[in-house]
């Protein structure tokens, strides 16, 4: 097929084209064609293509929409149009916005739903049908990881959109796969300092963890650097997905003699267990002779808005807020709130980021051929992006920059002024060695 | 002419001819990319199977989907543990999911009506429950299970198949089960599936599946023993199920709990009734078009529409993109709810029902027209 | 046992929703022979009258935060506090239970309108098609309201006074630890005068009657020449203003998100079938048995016996039932089995 019927799946001249090639030609695969000069979707007219995938419909659906925002924003960007956003700040740039190696930025978009299999069958689609050299997006570790897998298979980049779970770049990293969000590991070494430093050494923490790998993931980075402070680990109470009505998991803690309780739960989880827990009158209890405190290990904005007046003096980390002064975060905020009338939630952020660095890597490389993508991304060390000096470590494909450490605001200003950042904490202690996960890269694939 | 076109061979010929040419003709509507056109196949497989049991005994399973989660968990451990040829893994799934078929079957159609509905409801949701938490070891959980490096693959190492860097893909005897060559695979088992499927509507065990639905208490009375009839339908059914699961992860080899979960057991529900349950064909058409609004309008965007659009002038264009966009990219649910409603309220049946009644017309038009071939059971009250 | 305790209150509490949700399905099963997998969506409809009714009340005077420049941030304060003071904020702050009257009538409107224009007209199609009629309403009632309001939960508390917990142990002269939030135990109450409400209208009117008669033989009531439809319209009303109910009273335990009902929804299809079709008692005794026993499959020791007990007990105990119980605890004979 032509490229510029690429954009659209049911144009006239799409439906013209598409028949006529396939009369003339049937439907030649062009899926997995591996061969020395050329690699998947290599791109032949004027416009290169990238694949957006969030989740549209579901628990998640105001998230994707905020990502999808920050794709499209992107994509402007790149081609020159707008204010150029991050553009301006980010160090080094090869970009000229003039899309990518002269080639304009075009975008196809579908919907994960939330799961692996949609996620998959949707990702497919733009590697298939749409000829998309990259795939990014997410809102979930478990999508994020098969995703991942499914473009290292196909050859195809993947820039990972929000997903925490060590997993994603651990054990089950990938050569094709990149993450800038932060993982569970840096959480827990961001919180551990400033929860000594607000509570102090002598704590006992009653953990409830959402059912599933990324709920584990976070439950042993906390337990690993609040008990190197000296905390005891009362209980770590699994929950199922979904539960809804945590009441039957919450009454234990009352009387558990804890005084710390960490709620591992993201999404509807966080912003129904945090509801109850406080209905339950934790936060204005007494043990031990201290003041009872509940954590929110990973906070995000958007759902924090769900749990309303109960966030409030809640202790958490996040990838990057909107109310960042640096020149990076400032650029993206105003040029985001101009185009949208809000400010972008860190998931917009991570997603933004990650689509100039895909395409600031193929102009480095000066080709969209995966392999030389990987080789300018691996070791990539650039700032102006928001999280201050930030390196893609060659060794994991991982992130590594400063990371938040947040508080439920006791006075917002405005609307959008939930979180409060207590503490950047630096680079140099989230840092971890690269074998520390486990997990293997393989090799490039094309 | 009539007969010739009742008779199997034909409706078996002309079955296949659409579905091998099917990359061809869904190419304009843009659903000809080798992805969906697995899915098309496999969620047919699923459906077809599906209405063996709903769709003749009117038994109506709220669980298939766990059948199919057990052959896909089933499949990717072949992978995992043998080998990468497909054909083992797909005999293995099928056969462990008519095992789950059987027991789960046993104990559910011991009950009726919505009683034996929410049994196999309460074991595909303990399924999806557990594998999605504490059977971690086997399952990977909510990441799914996925093929990794360290594999064993004991068949492929004996058959001195070389381990390199990057994960094996998997094959029949070395064609690869990705991109079109996959779904011809698909497409291969799925008219198989059919001819089983046409074979047991047209037999003396089809007619007494049919009886069943229509009036149990009176088979019984003539001392017509009903359970080994139903429980051998609920097992071919499961086993229709876990084929599918298999080819899911034989065309892309990941198993994820997911797939159990009540909201997956649902739509084959859905795609039956919304085709015509009962019917040959219906099931299929109901899968082709869930899945076409699963992965097509759901990838519609604004400036897609706009192209579309593009040829009405400029503030008509504004008006429709505004209105349609409701409907596609994070609407297509509501597209999806709507169909469902409408097509309901006005062809009871489903969309066979319309076919059936279009046809007719057509006849009374231009007498002596060819029928279509599609198999309209008469609609007694369940 | 303090722990015993919470947990039984737990129970209660799960089991009064379970209930509530429960009962109005069973009436339009019993009653109108109709699988509607559309009262979950009612469920959730109720919920957002809490939320639309917090939302008209707060509308607000916004003043521009003028340090913000890239877009408009605003503090917000509703008119309602500006105009009355302290009164304004009191009306806000009581939000929820002013919902209660508003979603009444609202529910009901909506309860006539969907059977009027929609389920009416399925009477007497086969059980598959009401399902696909009413899911398929069920998702266009979704997004209509994910198009409104978003997709993520949006929170509705309680009122002030009632928002923390009670030491009930102190109250009752037993442990101090024992403590449990106030608008929990307002919910179970709220849930019991439901319930007993729905109960004494069905046992004491005439038009309770008819219905108890129809749900035991429709026919037959329609034969003697009484106004069956008419009463089904109000049957399907009432069961639609008990869902919505249930959704408003949830609110502050749950904040709301257009996809609540769906999350409810296979729940109290098991509530109903395990208490047996076609009876009311049957729906509120399985609602509180399932809420019971599932608050004591999540206790710490259960589950270091029984790992992952808690996610499978509703569905373990409604195998067994069903297993033990042809017809659940108390179905009658020959409704919904063929």
């Amino acid at each position: 097929m032509s490229d510029d019927s690429k954009f659209s799946t049911l144009s006239r001249r799409g439906f013209l084209k598409a028949s006529m090639a396939a009369a003339a030609a049937g439907a030649a695969p062009t899926f997995f064609i591996n061969n020395a000069n050329a690699y998947v979707n290599a791109p032949t007219g004027g416009t290169v293509t990238l694949g957006f995938n969030v989740p549209q419909t579901g628990a998640y659906a105001d998230e994707g929409a905020d990502e999808l925002r920050a794709y499209k924003l992107a994509v402007k960007h790149l081609n020159g149009e707008g204010d150029g956003g991050m553009m301006n700040t980010m160090k080094p740039l090869s970009l000229k916005g003039n899309g990518v190696l002269g080639k304009k930025v075009a975008y196809v978009t579908g919907d994960t739903q939330t799961k692996s299999d949609a996620a998959r069958a949707s990702a497919k689609r733009m590697i298939e049908k749409d000829g998309a050299l990259m795939i990014t997006g997410g809102s979930s570790s478990g999508v994020a990881i098969a995703v991942q897998g499914l473009c290292q298979d196909a050859g195809v980049i993947f820039m990972a959109g929000l997903t925490h779970s060590n997993d994603t770049t651990g054990k089950d990293r990938r050569k094709h796969g990149f993450r800038h969000f932060f993982n569970t590991e840096m959480s827990g070494a961001a919180l551990a300092p400033i929860l000594e430093k607000e509570f102090g050494k002598d704590r006992t923490a009653y953990h409830l963890t959402a059912d599933y790998t990324w709920g584990w993931s976070q439950e042993g980075s906390i337990k690993k650097y609040t008990e190197a402070l000296g905390w005891q680990t009362k209980a770590a109470v699994r929950t199922p997905l979904g539960a809804g009505d945590f009441s039957q998991y919450i009454t234990p803690v009352l009387n558990s003699g804890a005084d710390v309780l960490v709620l591992n739960h993201y999404g509807k989880d966080m912003v129904n267990s945090l509801t109850q827990a406080v209905q339950f009158g934790l936060r204005d209890k007494q043990v031990n002779g201290k003041d009872f405190q509940i954590v929110v290990p990973l906070f995000s904005r958007l759902m924090a808005q769900g749990a309303g007046e109960n966030i409030k003096g809640i202790y958490g980390s996040t990838n990057w807020n909107w109310s960042l002064t640096d020149e990076g975060s400032k650029a993206f905020v105003k040029s985001f709130g101009a185009e949208y009338g809000f400010p972008p939630s860190q998931a917009a952020h991570t997603c933004y980021v990650q689509t100039l660095l895909y395409a600031n890597a193929c102009e480095m490389a000066g080709t969209f051929n995966p392999c030389g993508v990987i080789e300018a991304l691996e070791g990539f060390k650039f700032e102006g992006m928001g999280n201050g000096p930030t390196e893609y470590r060659a060794e994991d494909h991982q992130c590594f920059k400063d990371v938040l450490v947040v508080r439920g605001n006791q006075n917002p200003t405005s609307q959008f002024d939930l979180l409060e950042v207590v503490n950047v904490t630096p680079r140099s202690a989230v840092e971890y060695a690269p074998d520390m996960l486990g997990g293997q890269l393989g090799s490039c694939n094309a | 002419m009539k007969e010739l076109l009742k008779s199997n061979l034909v409706i078996m010929v002309i079955f296949a001819v659409i579905v091998l040419t099917a990359p061809a003709w869904l190419t304009p509507i843009g659903a000809g990319y080798p992805d969906i056109l697995q899915k098309f196949a496999i969620f047919g497989l699923f459906a077809i199977g599906f209405n063996i049991l709903f769709g003749l005994t009117g038994y109506l399973s709220f669980g298939h989907a766990a059948f199919l989660g057990v052959g896909s968990y089933t499949a990717v451990w072949s992978f995992k543990l043998l080998t990468m040829n497909v054909l083992p893994a797909i005999i293995f799934s099928t056969l462990m999911a008519g095992v789950f078929a059987l027991v789960i079957g046993f104990i559910s159609l011991r009950r009726s009506g919505i009683y034996f509905s929410i049994l196999t409801l309460a074991f595909a949701q303990m399924s999806y429950s557990l594998a999605y938490s504490v059977l971690t070891p086997i399952t990977n959980g909510e990441t799914g299970l996925q093929l990794t490096l360290a594999d064993p693959r004991v068949v492929d190492g004996m058959m001195g198949i070389p381990v390199t860097d990057s994960l094996p893909t998997t094959n029949l005897f070395g064609l690869a089960m990705s991109g079109y060559s996959g779904f011809y695979f698909c497409a291969v088992l799925l008219i198989v599936g059919f001819y089983v499927s046409l074979k047991i509507f047209r037999s003396p065990y089809g007619m007494k599946l049919r009886a069943i639905k229509s009036n149990q208490t009176r088979m019984k009375y003539t001392g017509f023993n009903t359970r080994p009839y139903l429980l051998s339908a609920f097992v071919i059914s499961g086993m229709f199920a876990g084929l599918a699961g298999a080819l899911m992860a034989a065309t892309d080899p990941l198993a994820g709990a997911e797939r159990m979960q009540w909201t997956a057991s649902g739509e084959v529900v859905l795609m039956t009734i919304l085709g015509g349950m009962g019917t040959l064909i219906g099931p299929l058409l109901g899968v082709g078009i869930i899945k076409y609004f699963e992965n097509i309008f759901s990838a519609l965007n604004e400036s897609a529409l706009h192209e579309v659009f593009s040829f009405l002038p400029g503030w008509l264009e504004e008006v429709m993109v505004w209105i349609s966009h409701h409907f596609v990219g994070e609407g297509w649910h509501l597209t999806l709810g709507t169909l469902f409603m409408l097509v309901v309220i006005f062809l009871p049946g489903g969309v066979m029902e319309g076919i059936t009644r279009l046809s007719a017309y057509l006849k009374s038009k231009f007498k002596g027209s060819d029928e279509i071939t599609s198999e309209k059971v008469s609609e007694d009250a369940s | 046992m303090d722990e015993i305790l919470l947990q039984i209150l737990n129970g209660l509490d799960k089991g009064g929703a379970y209930a509530l949700i429960a009962l109005g399905l069973t009436l339009t099963f019993g009653t109108l022979g109709v699988v509607n997998f559309a009262h979950g969506a009612l469920f959730m409809l109720g919920a957002f009258c809490a939320v639309s009714v917090q939302q008209v009340l707060t509308i607000s005077k916004r003043v521009k935060d003028e340090s913000i420049t890239f877009f408009d941030a605003y503090k917000e304060t509703p008119y309602l506090e500006l105009w009355w003071g302290d009164t304004g904020a009191m009306i806000i702050d009581y939000a929820v239970p002013i919902s209660i009257f508003v979603a009444i009538p609202i529910m009901l409107l909506i309860g006539v309108a969907i059977e009027r224009g929609l389920i009416k007209h399925f009477y007497k199609r086969t059980h598959a098609e009401q399902i696909l009629v009413t899911f398929g309403l069920a998702i266009v009632l979704q997004e209509i309201v994910k198009s409104l309001f978003g997709a993520n939960p949006i929170p509705t508390p309680a009122p002030d006074i009632v928002s923390g917990s009670a030491a009930i142990g102190s109250m009752l002269g037993l442990s101090d630890a024992l403590v449990y939030p106030w608008w929990r135990m307002i919910y179970l109450m709220f849930a019991a005068v439901v319930i007993f409400g729905v109960f004494a209208f069905l046992r004491f009117t005439t038009f309770g009657m008819v219905v108890r008669a129809g749900m035991a033989d429709r026919e037959t009531v329609g034969l003697l020449g009484i106004n069956v439809q008419k009463r089904f319209t109000i049957v399907f009303g009432l069961a639609t203003v008990v869902a919505g109910l249930a959704g408003v009273m949830y609110t502050p335990i749950l904040p709301p998100d257009y996809h609540i009902g769906m999350d409810f929804l296979v729940l109290s299809f098991v509530v109903v079938v395990v208490g047996g079709m076609g009876s009311l008692e049957g729906a509120v005794l399985a609602g509180f048995l399932l809420g019971i026993l599932q608050s004591f499959a999540s206790m710490n020791e259960v589950k270091s016996i029984l790992p992952g007990i808690d996610q499978i007990i509703i569905y373990l105990v409604a195998v067994v039932v069903l297993l033990v119980r042809p017809r659940g605890l108390l179905g009658r004979e020959g409704v919904m089995e063929d």
